[in-house]
């Protein structure tokens, strides 16, 4: 690496160089993050089709392969769609606002992207080690809902307009419990830095994951994710029996490919937070030989394998939830419920040692 | 010039323009947009100082919030160009001195010799373990908890204020209640009655 950098130094000069070698390491390693993570988004729909499939007693795709092997049957389906999306023409409707409808699903895909510079996928390996990545990672979800509102204006269209108008609303409201969630997660960590984070759950076994003493906490970030990635029953965004296909009704081609591909990887994404701040990240469940063997990023890869299921698994299951029970849900269980815990967490923070002890509250608190 | 004068003067480019856009465009989706990215360039200058913890928070709670909100109400507006523009004129001179006076204040705070280098160095950099929302935290907790709650409070209040004002009762608004409809008996709702069958005549 210290050649490389010479390298550079040579070519630009001594104040440049270094500069213009760090932004070519930066781009590389953007690049090691995308492309697994969009091959990982198109085999997600592919194991979408399938698990869903199977729930239902039906197959699924099984008939595109590679070079006619037969026991990859079905292995083909994601590229054969990505080749026929790329081949669709875009249609720009009739009095839609052409910039606006064009730059909604590039403001849809981009924090979607983004929001992966923070994530650490083991000790080490981490693209952006900042300090305050829980805020980051916050704010940049929350910029997901723009394409969806210019996407339903910019389409000129009232069904549209219906979707975005409803995403807008769902979104802001269920941001508030995710956030809260997340409050008490960094009040047990005493950090915002994801891989503090992940470090703070370290010990003998999974009893240390912020799981145990968080889960209702757990289970509003888990299902406000869903909510906030528009995902079924949360779906009333796209809402196909009651407003077509809601934002995207007028999107064809590329351009509603775009926002196919920002949903799962909001999904991948909401998945390996959760896997982070709640599942003990790159940490084995259990810290004896056979376990601590496999590499860290490994268990991560498999807990948000675990948890990418159920996002499938919900959607296989449950009807599509009412619009005012969505905002119900969100202001009058969610809010209270993290409120209360936070009140509680802080009660518990704030114990003399001596007491702690009598508890098993040492596992979590230093 | 380094590479983080080059970003300063990218994001401050960025900035004037898009705060320029916000009060010329006439449509006003596209001044609520270019806001947005006003207040993102603006989080990239704040980045530059350090001051993580602010810049994201402004991303989070006035880009990710308040302006989504904003655009929310602005897209549902029916705008006609011709009625904005009508009082023009006639407000023009009360605007004019608005923006005298703003111009004479700004001047006044710029050139009085408060923001010069000597009064107000560049802030120190800060070590890598340095966490701006532990300092930010500490302070507001404790030197200025009082000034804290006191916004706290009255943000309670105008919270209580809006949906006080907002909220109205309607008498002809018609809803299922799910609990009484499980309740209900089969009696309530059906009446056995014997009777003799009719004959056709």
């Amino acid at each position: 690496m210290d050649y490389t950098q010479q390298l550079f130094e040579q070519m630009f000069g001594a104040e440049w160089g270094a500069t213009v070698y760090l932004l070519v390491k930066n781009v590389f390693y953007i690049f090691a993050i995308v492309v697994p993570l969009l091959l990982a988004v198109a085999y997600l729909t592919f194991a979408e089709r399938k698990i869903i499939a199977y729930m239902q007693i039906r197959v699924g795709p099984n008939r595109v392969t590679f070079f006619g092997i037969p026991w990859l049957r079905g292995w083909g389906q994601p590229i054969a769609d990505a080749v026929k999306a790329i081949m669709k023409e875009i249609i720009i409707p009739t009095g839609a606002n052409k910039f606006l409808f064009l730059l909604a699903p590039i403001l849809t895909i981009a924090p979607a992207l983004a929001a992966w510079a923070v994530v650490p996928f083991s000790p080490e390996l981490v693209l952006a080690d900042i300090n305050a990545g829980l805020l980051y990672i916050l704010a940049m979800t929350s910029l997901g809902v723009y394409g969806v509102i210019i996407a339903g204006w910019a389409s000129n269209s009232k069904y549209a307009f219906l979707g975005s108008m409803r995403s807008a609303a769902q979104v802001v409201s269920y941001e508030l419990a995710m956030g809260f969630a997340l409050v008490c997660v960094l009040m047990m960590s005493e950090s915002l830095n994801l891989g503090d984070i992940v470090k703070g759950q370290q010990g003998e076994s999974f009893l240390n994951w912020y799981l145990i003493p968080l889960f209702p906490m757990f289970l509003v970030y888990f299902i406000s994710g869903v909510a906030e990635t528009n995902r079924a029953p949360f779906d009333v965004a796209e809402g196909e029996s009651e407003i077509v296909a809601g934002f995207h009704v007028d999107y064809s081609g590329m351009a509603f490919t775009v926002f196919f591909l920002a949903e799962y990887a909001n999904m991948i994404l909401v998945a390996t937070l959760t896997s982070i701040m709640f599942l003990g990240g790159w940490l084995p469940p259990v810290n004896i030989a056979p376990f601590t063997l496999i590499p860290g990023i490994v268990w991560l890869l498999l807990k948000i394998a675990f948890m990418l299921f159920f996002f499938l698994w919900f959607r296989a299951t449950f009807p599509r939830y009412r619009y005012d029970q969505i905002m119900r849900l969100g202001w009058k269980i969610f809010i209270p419920i993290t409120l209360i815990w936070i009140v509680l967490l802080g009660g518990l923070m704030q114990l003399p040692e001596s007491t702690r002890e009598l508890f098993p509250l040492n596992l979590w608190f230093y | 010039m380094n590479f983080q004068d080059f970003i300063f003067y990218f994001f401050s480019g960025v900035l004037v323009l898009s705060a320029l856009g916000v009060i010329t465009l006439r449509n006003p989706v596209y001044a609520a947009l270019l806001l947005v990215l006003a207040f993102f360039t603006s989080a990239g200058i704040w980045l530059l100082l350090e001051a993580e913890f602010l810049a994201i928070t402004l991303v989070l709670v006035y880009v990710g919030a308040v302006m989504v909100l904003f655009l929310f109400v602005v897209m549902m507006l029916d705008i006609n160009l011709e009625r904005l523009r009508e009082g023009f004129w006639k407000w023009f001179p009360f605007g004019t001195l608005l923006a005298l006076v703003l111009a004479i204040e700004i001047g006044m705070v710029l050139m009085g010799g408060q923001f010069n280098l000597d009064n107000m160095p560049i802030p120190p950099s800060h070590e890598i373990s340095y966490s701006n929302t532990k300092e930010l935290g500490r302070l507001i907790y404790t030197e200025y908890v009082y000034a804290f709650e006191l916004a706290a409070v009255i943000l309670l209040v105008a919270m209580v204020a809006a949906i006080a004002l907002t909220l109205r009762y309607r008498t002809d608004k018609k809803s299922t209640n799910p609990s009484k409809q499980v309740a209900v008996k089969r009696d309530d709702r059906l009446r056995i009655i014997s009777m003799p069958s009719e004959n056709k005549e």
